[in-house]
């Protein structure tokens, strides 16, 4: 059986505290305000679309996520690529989604996360509703198991 | 850190916003203080959807998502209204509310009866048979009484003007000590 998609009441009551913690860790607090304005306006607009409510603290944050993505690429002038790039100009994540299809569901997310999104293992601990050094611990061994392939 | 501690002006700006934005399935709030005991109110967009007395917050959201939708979130602006029109209406300064109740998520044959119920006026009563009669079926007194238990929005449809046909109170959904608290207000008891 699936979990049902809660009142959003309940949704924003259980995660408001850390995705605000988690936008004035990455924005600072005078623009974490905004950002977590429009983090649960968007989720709010997605809501009735939501098919379960599993998951729902790791799509808050991804959200939340995007938002300061969204920020730091209008931040830049124009033409400057925000993300960490690769050489053909594609942004890191967009390269590492081929390349991490092979891996298991969690060693992928936190490889995804860490070298693709650059974020910290405390937020991808977060994300995947682990801790830190289970992220850690997911995103090593991601990388040996894409090594050991590439063999 | 202070500056990682999410304040109540963040947060009720965040509600007043989802709102403004016309995001909600249903509004509510819980009203602690009224002369009649602590309220949770709901409101759609069109109007009133729901009224507890003594409420279980939690389970009226679950209530209310299945009714209408799950976006349902606390927010004081689009209740504000009703708020005004019940504590005008508990100080004995308000005898109709020009709120209107939103019925949609009702079946037939409670819309009939509680259209019917709508129009028994302030400090009047009348009988479950009566209402029955006038919703088109005489005999149905005793559905027309678990109506009345269920009734959504009581207050602003006024079940508790509702009696036995042989003028005892009978029941209410938020206990008999307040159907006579209202009737006693209303002057239509003593």
């Amino acid at each position: 059986m699936t979990v049902a998609v809660p009142p959003f009441e309940a949704f924003y009551e259980s995660h408001k505290v850390e995705v605000f913690r988690f936008l004035v860790h990455k924005l600072g607090p005078d623009r974490a305000e905004d950002a977590f304005q429009e983090t649960f306006l968007r989720a709010l607009r997605a809501y009735q679309r939501l098919e379960h409510g599993e998951h729902l603290r790791a799509w808050a944050l991804t959200i939340a996520n995007n938002i300061v993505r969204d920020g730091a690429r209008r931040d830049r002038p124009q033409g400057e690529m925000p993300e960490i790039v690769t050489e053909d100009g594609r942004p890191a994540y967009e390269e590492l989604a081929p390349l991490t299809d092979g891996l298991p569901p969690k060693e992928r997310a936190a490889v995804v996360l860490r070298y693709g999104y650059d974020l910290d293992y405390d937020e991808i601990g977060a994300a995947l509703g682990s801790t830190e050094s289970a992220a850690r611990q997911a995103a090593s061994a991601g990388v040996r198991r894409l090594r050991k392939e590439k063999e | 850190m202070t500056t990682e501690i999410l304040t109540s002006d963040i947060d009720e700006r965040f509600r007043a916003a989802a709102a403004a934005e016309g995001l909600l399935d249903v509004a509510y709030d819980v009203f602690d203080d009224t002369a009649i005991g602590p309220l949770l109110v709901g409101v759609t967009e069109r109007g009133v959807c729901r009224i507890t007395f003594d409420p279980e917050p939690e389970r009226e959201l679950e209530l209310l998502a299945r009714l209408h939708g799950p976006r349902v979130l606390r927010s004081s602006r689009p209740v504000e209204r009703l708020h005004r029109e019940l504590d005008e209406y508990l100080e004995g300064h308000r005898r109709d509310f020009d709120v209107e109740p939103d019925l949609r998520a009702q079946p037939d044959f409670y819309l009939r009866v509680l259209h019917e119920l709508a129009r028994v006026g302030y400090g009047e009563t009348t009988t479950y048979g009566a209402l029955a009669a006038r919703a088109g079926n005489p005999r149905a007194a005793r559905a027309v009484g678990t109506v009345m238990n269920r009734n959504p929005v009581p207050i602003v449809l006024p079940c508790h003007r509702v009696v036995g046909a042989n003028g005892s109170l009978t029941g209410y959904g938020g206990g008999l000590h307040r159907k006579e608290q209202l009737l006693r207000l209303e002057g239509a008891i003593l």
